[in-house]
């Protein structure tokens, strides 16, 4: 089989992953996206592993430590949205603005509050 | 091309157009589930690269563990079940561009890199579970071990990060601490 099947499979799904986070709103969305983005390096460690026949399966061992990593990631990752959701009441990421930074422009800042409550 | 060509053609096609609904969709229980279908088309892609035991692994961790985990946490911060609006935030037409970016510049390397690469599948197999094994607990026994505590620090996080405020018997659970009244016996 042609490497570069799975090589560009790989290249786009991770773009796939990329819009997700980019995009979306909720943040369960963009956990799911860089699971995409996860598994597309994952795609391309076992088919170069394939490809390249290492002895010590180099490869595929980083991938099952990245499927671990990625199942903590996601269980760490909920934990943190359900917190937010607990003490906000919105999982919007662009709703959570507060570490933002903005010119202090008092005029403003009144009415911004007052927006990103409603 | 040879069959496994053509196969894996078809599962690359699946796993693409189950992931852009994933990123499209506008219900957030359909995106948990064409996550399912990425997942198992990946893992059938895996089957296909020789790779059985990362096959296998793929399907008990992704699809067994954390969809349901995605499941819960759309369940736990009460997402509405039919079609939800404002999925998307405002910069939607620059997520595309950079999307497009990512995918012209990752796949124009990698085909001028591996246009000529070639394997020859299954003679011998890549990773069956005695060789992944094999390997695993000699080879690479000792980032194996640096990873269960990770996963273990990864436990206590969550378990830490998700438990509610544990309070002394006959106070109501959701009340802040901030409107908490300083009784005796708190320091």
């Amino acid at each position: 089989m042609h490497i570069v099947y799975p090589a560009v499979v790989a290249a786009l799904l991770f773009s796939v992953g990329v819009y997700g986070v980019l995009a979306r709103r909720n943040a369960i969305l963009v956990l799911m996206s860089v699971e995409l983005m996860l598994n597309a390096v994952n795609l391309n460690l076992v088919a170069f592993d394939v490809w390249l026949g290492d002895a010590l399966r180099g490869g595929q061992v980083l991938t099952l430590f990245v499927i671990v990593i990625a199942a903590a990631e996601v269980g760490l990752g909920l934990a943190i949205v359900l917190l937010v959701f607990r003490n906000r009441q919105t999982v919007q990421i662009d709703a959570l603005r507060d570490l933002a930074d903005r010119d202090a422009e008092p005029a403003e800042r009144p009415e911004q509050v007052s927006t990103e409550i409603s | 091309m040879t069959p496994a060509d053509v196969v894996f053609l078809f599962l690359g096609a699946v796993t693409l157009g189950s992931a852009v609904l994933v990123v499209t969709t506008r219900q957030l229980v359909h995106a948990a589930l064409w996550l399912v279908v990425t997942f198992g088309a990946l893992a059938a892609s895996y089957l296909l690269l020789t790779a059985e035991f990362v096959a296998w692994v793929q399907v008990l961790i992704y699809v067994g563990a954390v969809v349901v985990l995605l499941l819960f946490g759309i369940m736990l911060t009460r997402a509405p079940i039919g079609r939800s609006e404002g999925l998307d935030s405002a910069n939607r037409p620059v997520a595309i561009a950079v999307a497009a970016a990512t995918a012209a510049l990752l796949v124009t390397v990698v085909v001028a890199g591996f246009r000529e690469a070639y394997v020859e599948l299954g003679d011998p197999p890549a990773g069956t579970s005695g060789q992944m094994g094999a390997s695993i607990f000699r080879t690479w026994v000792l980032p194996f071990e640096v990873l269960s505590l990770l996963l273990l620090a990864a436990l206590i996080g969550a378990i830490v990060l998700s438990r509610r405020e544990i309070q002394p018997p006959g106070e109501s659970s959701d009340e802040r601490p901030t409107e908490r009244p300083t009784g005796p016996g708190r320091g």
